[in-house]
Parts: C-alpha cells; structure tokens; sequence
C-alpha cells in the first residue's frame, strides 16, 4: 500500500478525480459524452497495459472481454432486471472467468504465436456470439426503455452510468499502479524481460500471467457492461472491433507501455487527435491515414511512448510519471 | 446428397488455391524475417483495385494485368520494407506488428478517399466447366492454375537462383549470411517483396470473380492467418495445402450447419492448432 502513495502513482488518480468531479459538478450533457468516450478509452488502455506493459504479451484480444463481458451483463440487465451495479460486476466477473480458462492454454504461446492466437480468439467470439440465440444473434440485444424509470428516468440514468465509469477508470489506474508496485508486478516485468530467466529466478509464470490476463480482462467487461447500457443496445459488430483492439494498443504505446500514467495519456491524446481529424474539414475523408502516418512515426522513432520519452530526457520528471 | 456434396466441395478446393497464394505471401515474410504483415489484407486489395483500373481504364485483359499487378506489388513491398518494417526488424514484436498496422490504416484511408466503399466488379466471364454434378466458372479454375504456377515459380526462385538462395540462407540464420558476405538488408527487401507480389497477385486473380472493396481484404487476411497456423508458418507450400483445407471446410460445413458457424469452425481449429503443434500441421517439430 505504501507504494501507492509515491507521487508518480497519485498523480493520474489525482487527475481522473479531479476531471470526473468537474464533470459532475459541471453538468453538461455534451461535455459528459465526451468524458464517458475519454474515460472509456482510459480504462480500456490502462487495463490492457497490465498485460502488454508489464507482462510483454501482446493481445489483439483486448475487445473480445469487453464484447463477451458486456454481453452478459448486458443481457441481465435487459434480460433478467438485474440492476446496473451488480450486472455491470458480473459482467467484469465473467470476462475474467473466461480470461481465466483461455489464459490457462493460450498463454503457452510466447510472442508472435499469442498474438496470433487473440486474433483469432476475436474473430471466433464475435462469430460465436452473431450466431448465439440468447444473446439475440446478429441482431443483438436491446433494453426497454422502461428500464430507465428504476434509475430516475433516461437523463439521470446516463449520469448514474457515467459516475460507475468514472469510478471504474479510478480503480482501473490504482489496480494498475498496485500491480506495478507490487510483488507481483516485479514478476510480470521479469517475465517480459526474459521468460525462462524469470522462471529460474522463482516467478512462477504460468500462475502470474494467467493472473495478469484475469486483471487485465475485468474491467473491460465491466467497462462493457456500462457502455451498452448507455447505448440501450448491443450488436455483435459492435462489441468485437478488432480495429478497437488495435486502437488500444495505439494508445498504450503512444503514451508509454509499461508506465501507469501512459496509456491515459495516449487514450486521451489519440481519441482528441482523432476527434480533430474526424472533424476537420481538411483530413475529414484522410484521418485514417493521417493517424496511420501519425502511428508509424511513433513506433519507428519513439517507440517508449511520450512518456519514456520524457522520462529518458528529463531525469528531474522520473519521480513524477511512473 | 452426394452430388451436392460434391460440388459444394470442388467449389470450396479451387477456391481454396487462391487463399493459399494469399497466404504464402504471409508465410514467406513470416519465415524470412518473422514479421506478421498486418498490411497484408489491404495489400491484397490493392492487386484487386489495380486489376480494376488497368481493366477499365487501359483495356487490358485481366490476365495479362496480373503481370503489371505482380510487378507492382514486388515494388511496393519494397518500398514498404524501407519505409516502415526496416528499422523495426530487430525490436520486439509489437513495433512490426503496429508498423505495418499503420502502413494498413494508411492503405485504407487513402483507398477509401478515393474509391469510397461501394462495391465493384469486373465484368469479365469465360464460361463454366461442366463435369457431371460439378460447375465451376473457368475464372476460378484459371486462378487456381495460376496458384499453383505461382508457387512453382516461387520454389523455383527460391532453390534454384541466386538471390532465392541467398533468401533462404537469411531465413536460417541472418548473422550466418552476413559473414558469408550476404547483403542481408536487400533480401529481406525482396522477400517482403516477394510476400506482398504474391498477396497482390492473389488479390488480382479473386478480382475476376468476386466483386470487392478496399475494405475487402481483410477476411482474406483473417483467412491467411488461419492457413499459414494450418500450414506451418514459414512454409510456402504448407501455406497451399492449408489453403486447401480451408477451401474444403468452407465447402463442406455449409451442408452440415449454417453458413453462418463457418467462422467459428474456422477459428476455433486456427486456436486449437495454435495450442497443440504451434509449428503448424506439417512444420517441423
């Protein structure tokens, strides 16, 4: 615990705090969907960066948790009332389960192999689930929009939804900083350093990095869960983006992997680039490619991310971005 | 039953040589410098785009484009090659991985920029073959030839010439054919080359057809990474014959289930062979 009070770990819990709060206090319908897509991305990247920062393994997968996991919440809250809290919970609960048992055989694979393995992880689930009655097949699933009265009607129900998402994205970057402070962390970056060395020294591997994929995949469902919610409907294209899942590691990368503060920082950076781009008139029909552009650039010549950058050129700030 | 068995099976295996020339332009990159190109799918779609406009635009058979088509995708690899996968060659897997995903997004957006999303097709049919229960379009059959020429030629590119063999001494050990004076940063250019000539070759002869996208290259990615894991990455000819599984089971599991569970029959063996024999069905142990 006490490691999470050193000042690189408090400050992107103090910035999230601070930024929901003024969202709240604010009040503002448009500058709270901006906040929620924000936050969203924030906790996606945060969580992926527990297993691509720390443990080194790189999943094309990110989104099938989100997908699988907000499916099943989603289809308590629309299917058996169960209330958003709870669901939402078993949403993440269930993300982690299935992280779990596809951890146990897929994580034998090391490097290129995993990677490819989560590729088809995504491809397999979204086919699964387009043709799974209960979850409505193709056409998905959706909330009666009497659900909404239980939460004080529709307006306040996307206030509710948004304050579980910003608490959320809170505990996702303290589960994050708790992670790299720890024990256990140690161990995951051992392992993306050298695997066998890793095990030699006593890390036990397969336990930790199933460990690693069950955390890195719980708030995604939970995150799921409350997405849908806003949304009033889930569909299958929807929740298995393989181009999402790519997104995110963008994001991790643009802000530095393996750092507790970059992937916020590269969530927020990428989606208010491409906010811009989408809405200039000048890259409107390009923004693909510019961001295309944009990405190349980083990998090819800063690929610690913003904040390995700084990190490496400004030694005074180390204490303060970890 | 048994005829359209039949015909619903030589459907899927004479498609199944064409995702087979598609995969081995994956397989071959993978094996020379273990690099995933996830450009590959919108490198496909190039062939097929550029097939389209020499047909429409300069009047030339389609068959006769594939050559042009060939000869630009050899150039346009290796000018990716410079471009973005030559300075992350020795980093970890993730740099390649997104490199190339980015030259991907920038393939799509300049593609969907210009040739928006709606679909085309080349108007272009010389008959059917007729052999009792069994139908296929000579288009079809013409590109599954054409699969098998072009992994022919690869093999005998690459055990029977020079730079072949200097591409295979570079799979095997780089620093190796570096000492045996092999300049080991041109021919990893011309493999990946020589990967995406093929993809877009392969992109090329799908265009005769089926009508198509930019976007449509990506399931004939999906399909590459399934069939280089069923055939070994690495392996060119392991790639044909996985594609040729692949074309048998998209024949064959429509009869027994919905279309639909197709991918989740296709995806589910790509994760099990994963799991069980990484090295693929015929790779060496």
């Amino acid at each position: 615990m006490r490691n999470l009070l050193r000042l690189g770990y408090l400050l992107p819990v103090v910035l999230i705090l601070i930024w929901g709060l003024v969202v709240i206090i604010h009040g503002e319908d448009t500058l709270r969907e901006k906040t929620f897509t924000l936050l969203m991305f924030v906790g996606m990247a945060s969580s992926l960066n527990i297993l691509l920062g720390y443990t080194g393994y790189v999943s094309f997968g990110h989104i099938v948790f989100f997908g699988l996991g907000g499916y099943f919440g989603f289809y308590l809250l629309a299917q058996h009332d169960w209330s958003l809290i709870p669901a939402s919970l078993a949403g993440g609960a269930m993300s982690a389960v299935i992280a779990g048992l596809l951890g146990v055989a897929v994580l034998r694979l090391r490097g290129a192999y995993f990677a490819l393995a989560t590729i088809g992880i995504n491809e397999a689930a979204r086919a699964f689930v387009t043709n799974f009655g209960p979850f409505g097949g193709a056409t998905g699933l959706y909330v009666n929009f009497s659900v909404y009265e239980a939460y004080g009607g529709a307006s306040q129900a996307l206030w509710s939804t948004f304050t579980c998402l910003w608490i959320t994205a809170l505990a996702t970057i303290i589960a994050s900083a708790l992670v790299k402070g720890s024990r256990f962390g140690l161990g995951l970056m051992a392992i993306r350093e050298d695997e066998d060395a890793a095990m030699v020294m006593g890390v036990k591997a397969p336990q930790a990095k199933t460990l690693a994929f069950m955390i890195s995949a719980f708030f995604p469902g939970l995150i799921g869960t409350l997405y849908f919610f806003k949304n009033g409907n889930v569909e299958p294209g929807d929740a298995f983006h393989l181009h999402m899942s790519i997104e995110l590691l963008v994001m991790v990368m643009l802000g530095g992997q393996g750092t507790v503060f970059g992937p916020m920082l590269g969530a927020v950076t990428y989606e208010g680039l491409r906010g811009y781009l989408l809405t200039s008139p000048l890259f409107k029909s390009l923004h693909l490619a510019v961001s295309g552009l944009f990405l190349l650039i980083i990998v090819l010549f800063v690929p610690a991310g913003v904040v390995g950058w700084i990190r490496h050129r400004l030694p005074i700030t180390r204490r303060l971005l970890e | 039953m048994f005829s359209h068995l039949l015909s619903s099976l030589s459907d899927g295996l004479v498609l199944g040589f064409v995702y087979g020339l598609a995969a081995m332009g994956l397989s071959l990159i993978w094996g020379v410098m273990a690099v995933i190109n996830l450009a590959h799918g919108p490198v496909i779609a190039l062939g097929m785009f550029t097939t389209y406009l020499l047909f429409y635009q300069a009047g030339l058979n389609p068959y006769l484009a594939i050559v042009v088509v060939a000869a630009l995708g050899l150039l346009f690899g290796l000018v990716m090659y410079g471009a973005a996968v030559h300075r992350v060659i020795d980093a970890p897997h993730l740099s390649s991985l997104l490199s190339t995903f980015a030259v991907n997004m920038i393939i799509i957006g300049i593609g969907t920029a210009v040739f928006t999303t709606s679909p085309r097709n080349i108007d272009f049919a010389i008959g059917t073959l007729n052999l009792g229960p069994i139908t296929i379009p000579l288009t079809r059959l013409v590109a599954a030839l054409g699969a098998v020429l072009m992994t022919v030629f690869l093999y005998s590119f690459l055990y029977l010439t020079r730079p072949g063999k200097a591409i295979r001494a570079v799979a095997n050990n780089r620093e190796a054919a570096e000492l045996m004076g092999i300049p080991s940063s041109a021919i990893l250019a011309l493999s990946f080359g020589l990967g995406t000539m093929l993809a877009a070759t392969a992109g090329a002869f799908i265009s005769t057809f089926f009508p198509f996208t930019i976007l449509s290259g990506f399931p004939y990615e999906l399909k590459s990474f399934v069939i280089c894991v069923l055939g070994g990455l690495g392996h060119p000819l392991g790639a044909l014959v996985g594609g040729l599984i692949l074309g048998g089971l998209e024949g064959l599991v429509p009869i027994f289930m919905p279309v639909s569970w197709v991918p989740v029959v296709e995806f589910s063996l790509f994760v099990l062979v994963l799991l069980v024999r990484p090295t693929g069905l015929f790779g060496a142990k």
